[in-house]
């Protein structure tokens, strides 16, 4: 990788490991996989299928609500504070700073997602005892949490590229619950007709399916994944994060830093 | 070779929220800055000398002109590793300890690991920051941060340092450092281009300085022309209270001061008011020519019509 690119990642992830508000959410999303141990308790036989399916949405939302937190910031905080001026007066390319701001927030979150995962995992030996063949299932299950986190990240990214904080956090955020429900807009898009069919398939195709990449509910009753589904989920997600990061470049290439 | 060579860089922004209208910040500049010298950028606020740097910095982009610094065209990305940038009441990641800021610029840099940590010592010594280098930047004052922005813009040894307001912030001690700082700078051979509207500094620092006003320049030139002695007058200066009548004699206008008297004449009198002195037995202390301060020369550019302005005293 590019030095450069490689020296402002880190630095975001320092940033981002130094943040407060950061262990705030990850404290909460523990809670919420310790409160997934008590409610297993009480769950007589169901004990595995709710601490799998509290514990990964309790992570993936946490880390959207981070992804989206602190995304919307990276650029436009920059901007806002001036830090950005002392940066971009050096031999750094802004596609640089872009790319570099990328896997810095992207590495937070894998790292995030690492040690909730553990919790998770933690809390299920707990109820469960003993580890069984189909619980590496729950590991295809994360890595398609990670993916959706890597959409979004470059989603608000690419917000935060040109829009204010708060605007950048609502366009985000409402994407990703469209997103959320994508196979639902096709199946409306398939039952419209004329103007309206073209309008809502092309609207289905353009927002993040994260509706394929939530495996939670099949994981959590032992069913398992597809190696084509994995292969055709990472092609979509590297796909729709590059073009989203490559708006996010093109855009801020051309802005003026007031 | 020149450092800095500004060829017609201009800026317009679009106001205005439903018809949009241009209106122009900085109008087509010119401006040669040469190796070696001390130069002053100087303006009221809102003059146009920062958006000048941020289009030099590629932080803004022009809307029409071009430049070249040090021999190359200023959007060369290698441009940048041979220059330093203080911005205008700098702020840095605050979360980050001046040590540690200043190893990520020097990495962004480009700066070799092996000569980083010797650098990143030197400049904070340099700048008084050696005993909080473990400080996170969020507990600094505004004079440290000032300082640190310094340290910053001098880590990589650019050989082209621009400075945006750096006495900004700074007690009167802090100014001293700053402008002994960039007459080390000089002696070292760098350039150094710094904006400012505290006349003062530039008088005691710089080379040469452009004042510019509305976006515009209104004059260009060294301290020593700006402020020479355009009326063709002496400042006669001698010890004691009286004016002997063969000074009023010449036309003298005179102040006593304690037990000192100033008197101004015309320069083509001064040896018959030396002679007059001496017939009288006075002590001459000084005679000096009398000088335009910047001061007066800023103002005069400041008051002058556009047109006006731009021609007289440019030569850069």
């Amino acid at each position: 990788m590019n030095q450069r690119i490689g020296h402002i990642a880190r630095n975001t992830f320092r940033e981002a490991v130094r943040d407060r508000v950061l262990y705030n959410l990850i404290a909460f999303a523990l809670l919420l996989s310790g409160a997934a141990i008590l409610i297993g308790q009480i769950s007589i036989d169901v004990e595995r299928l709710v601490v799998v399916n509290l514990g990964l949405t309790a992570i993936s939302l946490f880390g959207v609500v981070i992804a989206i937190f602190i995304g919307i910031g990276l650029v436009s905080k920059e901007i806002e504070k001036r830090t950005l001026y002392t940066v971009l007066s050096r031999p750094v390319r802004r596609w640089e700073f872009i790319v570099g701001k990328f896997f810095g927030l992207a590495g937070t979150l894998v790292v995030n997602t690492f040690f909730m995962a553990i919790g998770v995992f933690g809390a299920l030996l707990y109820v469960a005892h003993k580890f069984s063949a189909a619980d590496a299932q729950i590991l295809v299950a994360l890595y398609f949490i990670v993916l959706e986190f890597l959409i979004i990240c470059s989603l608000s990214l690419l917000f935060s590229s040109f829009s204010s904080p708060l605007l950048s956090a609502v366009f985000a955020f409402s994407l990703f619950v469209i997103g959320s429900f994508a196979d639902d807009l096709r199946g409306f898009a398939g039952m419209a007709h004329g103007f309206t069919r073209w309008i809502a398939t092309g609207a289905a195709y353009l927002v993040p399916n994260f509706s394929a990449l939530n495996v939670i509910t099949s994981v959590a009753h032992q069913q398992s994944l597809s190696m084509r589904l994995v292969m055709q989920n990472t092609l979509y997600a590297v796909f729709y994060t590059v073009m989203a990061l490559s708006g996010a470049v093109l855009i801020f290439e051309r802005r003026n830093l007031k | 070779m020149a450092a800095i060579e500004i060829l017609g860089l201009e800026k317009s922004y679009m106001v205005g929220f439903w018809r949009k209208r241009p209106k122009r910040a900085l109008q087509p500049l010119h401006l040669t800055v040469e190796d070696g010298e001390i130069f002053g950028f100087l303006g009221p606020n809102g003059a146009g000398k920062t958006t000048t740097l941020k289009m030099l910095m590629g932080l803004v982009f022009p809307t029409a002109g071009s430049a070249r610094i040090l021999g190359r065209e200023w959007t060369d990305p290698e441009v940048k590793a041979q220059i330093g940038f203080l911005p205008e009441q700098p702020y840095f990641y605050d979360y980050l300890t001046a040590h540690e800021l200043l190893d990520y610029y020097g990495q962004l840099s480009g700066v070799p690991a092996k000569d980083r940590k010797r650098r990143i010592d030197e400049v904070l010594t340099r700048v008084g920051l050696t005993d909080v280098k473990g400080l996170q930047l969020r507990k600094f004052s505004k004079g440290m941060l000032q300082r640190a922005g310094i340290a910053q813009a001098i880590l990589h040894d650019p050989k082209l340092v621009f400075f945006d307001e750096p006495m900004s912030g700074l007690d009167p001690l802090g100014r001293r450092e700053v402008r002994d700082l960039m007459e080390q700078l000089k002696q070292e051979g760098k350039t150094v281009f710094f904006s400012t509207h505290i006349l003062s500094d530039a008088e005691a620092l710089c080379d040469r300085v452009a004042i510019i006003h509305k976006g515009e320049l209104r004059g260009v030139g060294a301290i020593e022309e700006l402020t020479s002695s355009v009326q063709g007058k002496v400042e006669v200066i001698w010890q004691g209270m009286q004016v002997p009548a063969s000074m009023k004699a010449l036309g003298a206008e005179c102040h006593v001061t304690g037990d000192r008297v100033r008197a101004v004449i015309a320069e083509n009198q001064q040896d018959a008011a030396i002679d007059a002195l001496r017939r009288e037995r006075i002590r001459l202390i000084a005679i000096t020519p009398l000088r335009t301060s910047l001061e007066a020369y800023f103002v005069e550019k400041l008051q002058a019509p556009a047109a006006a302005g731009k021609t007289a005293g440019v030569n850069g």
